[in-house]
């Protein structure tokens, strides 16, 4: 197997705070091809949006511990000079955010804010700039384009910004794409044709998209592989249909079930996780999901609150549990609804 | 923006009217006669009767208001000066001189010392501001915010005196502060009366810019839209003065516009500090002689002022902030 796109390697995120030191990304590893999606799922304060930052290298580095490996392209980001970054940022790698509205600064034209990113790593003039900026959203389907470039962000519905948004992060046409959420905060049809949008410019370019989200059914959409998050670890990965319908982690059939599916029955009860996410300060022991797990008590030897288990991946595959297979077979079944995928 | 001059124009004419009158009519029923104090020691009911037909002080008072009103936009005769043209904030009995003259003899100093003084703490506040907000949590923001604080708690009239007793009197470092050259006849001479009172004065105001810069900047370098800057691939330097310096400087240019109004209505205790003969000095003097039509003068200058800046400062945040909608 050759070198991936973008290799992840044991990354490790942690910020000190006044109560301690904050684990928010713990030893996660994953690769990502070429014209390939990973969704990346969790919960709030997961890790999900940490990593991408990390993979940006925007984080505070005197506030934030930095350890793994994460190579683009050949390139190592970790240890990069901020230098190397900003030449990388924006242009080879970049990243839509979830608040569209709050991400694009209220003081600037909508078109200076493209442009400002194409003109800075292609040194472009800034008539050039300005078609390119009006290229570009007109590709992400804002009317009358040349009108709008000169628009401020307030002008614009959320739909549109969020459009604005991937215009921006596009313009120079990236290898690596992160979405952090950028469907979240829109409404369903306008959710709809943004992920068309996403997936159109992944044909026509290539490009590798890291999806965050803690929406199954927007992994379901979109997603080639699925990687899911609990506690700044890796608890499952593997592609689409092997998460989707055959989850092999209590965290993941957990979030599973918590979900209404359109081809099951209507009158069977949604079935939440009981407890609330993990503190990062103060992780639990062992399992970090075990707490809340319903099979803890299945492992004998109470492994679960003492020993981490280890993520064993083949062939992309993985989960990190404790329970054996026949027994995840047993139990799973029991609790499994029918699935749509 | 023509609409919100205009609109902002007759609403700040409104404001002046009403300060005008309420200011009018108070000092009118002080207990002190300003014909009583014009007329000398040995005042006969007639030459009292006479003073008070000279000064305008004998008609009703709604009447002599109006007189007033006319006086500002039409000028007024005085039957012991002559006429005197508008706008005429009034005659002052004590001077012996329309109002209007006074102001406009002691306007420079005034603002000379408020412009200068408001370069200095401008450039002093925001630059050690910005500073902090960098170096957030470490040495030099310590220093700078505790310096900031003991700044704010400083007294004029103790630091100025100190600070002319040492720096003028026994170190011969700058001249003694005066208002005696104007910017225009010797600029050099201007710049020395000056130095001394600007310094002075700004460190009181330079702690304010300095709490406020870091204030907002600690906040708007850590909005959403500074880190998409970053995200961008833009430079440090880029992302700090385009966007976060951008998103901080609105507060401060309000504060600075509302400083500047209230500076020129008269730095009063500065000027008595520094012996300069600002607005400040005149307001002093004017309370001192019971001066009804001067302190009418520099009340109506001080609003004016105050009520100018807030249109301007309005003006300057809708150019800052694309939201903000002039109407």
């Amino acid at each position: 197997m050759s070198t991936p796109f973008l290799s992840v390697r044991d990354l490790r995120v942690h910020f000190s705070t006044e109560d301690g030191i904050v684990k928010a990304v713990d030893g996660l590893s994953f690769d990502l091809e070429k014209g390939k999606t990973l969704g990346i799922v969790g919960e709030s304060g997961s890790g999900k949006s940490v990593t991408n930052l990390a993979i940006l290298g925007l984080h505070n580095r005197e506030r934030t511990a930095l350890e793994g490996e994460i190579v683009l392209d050949g390139q190592e980001l970790l240890t990069a000079s901020e230098r190397t970054l900003e030449k990388l940022r924006g242009n080879k790698m970049s990243m839509i955010f979830q608040d569209a509205l709050a991400s694009l600064s209220p003081y600037h034209k909508i078109g200076v804010q493209i442009a400002e990113t194409y003109r800075k790593h292609t040194g472009a003039s800034k008539k050039e700039a300005r078609d390119r900026a009006i290229e570009m959203l007109r590709r992400v389907g804002i009317p009358q384009p040349e009108t709008r470039v000169d628009d401020y962000p307030h002008q614009f519905s959320g739909g549109m910004r969020q459009r604005a948004m991937i215009a921006m992060a596009l313009v120079c046409d990236p290898e690596l794409l992160i979405a952090d959420e950028p469907t979240t905060a829109l409404d369903v049809t306008v959710q709809a044709q943004i992920m068309d949008l996403l997936k159109d410019l992944q044909q026509e370019f290539g490009t590798a998209i890291i999806f965050i989200t803690h929406d199954l059914g927007v992994i379901a959409d979109i997603a080639d592989d699925v990687l899911v998050m609990y506690g700044g670890r890796c608890v499952e990965r593997g592609t689409k249909k092997q998460v989707l319908s055959t989850a092999d982690h209590p965290y993941t059939l957990g979030l599973l079930n918590s979900m209404p599916s359109l081809d099951g029955p209507v009158d069977v009860p949604l079935s939440p996780i009981p407890g609330s996410p993990p503190s990062l300060l103060n992780p639990p022991s062992g399992c970090r999901f075990h707490p809340r797990c319903a099979f803890a008590e299945k492992v004998a030897g109470g492994l679960c609150s003492t020993e981490r288990p280890t993520l064993e991946v083949a062939d992309g595959r993985g989960s990190a549990c404790h329970l054996t297979a026949e027994q995840k077979r047993e139990l799973f079944s029991d609790f499994a609804a029918t699935r749509h995928n | 923006m023509f609409r919100f001059l205009v609109r902002r124009t007759i609403g700040a004419a409104v404001i002046l009217l009403i300060i005008s009158a309420i200011t009018f009519f108070l000092f009118y029923v002080a207990p002190r006669d300003p014909a009583r104090v014009a007329c000398g020691k040995v005042c006969t009911p007639q030459t009292l009767a006479l003073v008070k037909h000279n000064l305008g002080i004998d008609d009703p008072l709604p009447v002599q208001y109006w007189h007033w009103l006319e006086g500002v936009f039409m000028g007024r005769d005085y039957a012991s000066y002559g006429h005197c043209n508008a706008p005429c904030l009034g005659y002052s009995f004590i001077n012996r001189e329309p109002v209007t003259g006074i102001i406009l003899d002691r306007f420079p100093t005034t603002i000379s010392l408020a412009l200068g003084s408001a370069v200095v703490f401008f450039v002093f506040g925001v630059g050690t501001g910005m500073i902090a907000a960098v170096k957030q949590g470490k040495a030099l923001d310590k220093i700078a915010s505790s310096a900031s604080l003991i700044g704010s708690s400083l007294q004029i009239y103790i630091v100025g005196i100190v600070a002319m007793f040492y720096l003028s009197d026994e170190w011969h470092l700058l001249p003694r502060p005066n208002d005696n050259s104007g910017f225009t006849d010797n600029a050099g001479a201007w710049f020395g009366g000056f130095i001394l009172p600007w310094f002075v004065l700004a460190i009181i105001f330079t702690a304010n810019y300095t709490r406020m810069t870091r204030s907002q900047l600690v906040e708007t370098l850590s909005e959403d839209y500074v880190r998409t800057a970053r995200a961008k691939g833009l430079s440090g330097r880029t992302v700090f003065f385009r966007f976060a310096w951008r998103g901080a400087m609105g507060p401060i240019v309000t504060i600075l516009g509302l400083d500047l109004g209230s500076l020129l209505g008269g730095a009063v205790i500065t000027e008595q500090t520094f012996g300069l003969h600002g607005i400040g000095a005149v307001s002093v003097k004017a309370v001192k002689d019971m001066d009804l039509p001067m302190l009418l003068g520099v009340t109506m200058v001080a609003a004016g002022a105050i009520v100018v800046f807030n249109i301007v400062v309005d003006a300057v945040y809708a150019l800052i902030d694309p939201r903000v909608r002039l109407a």
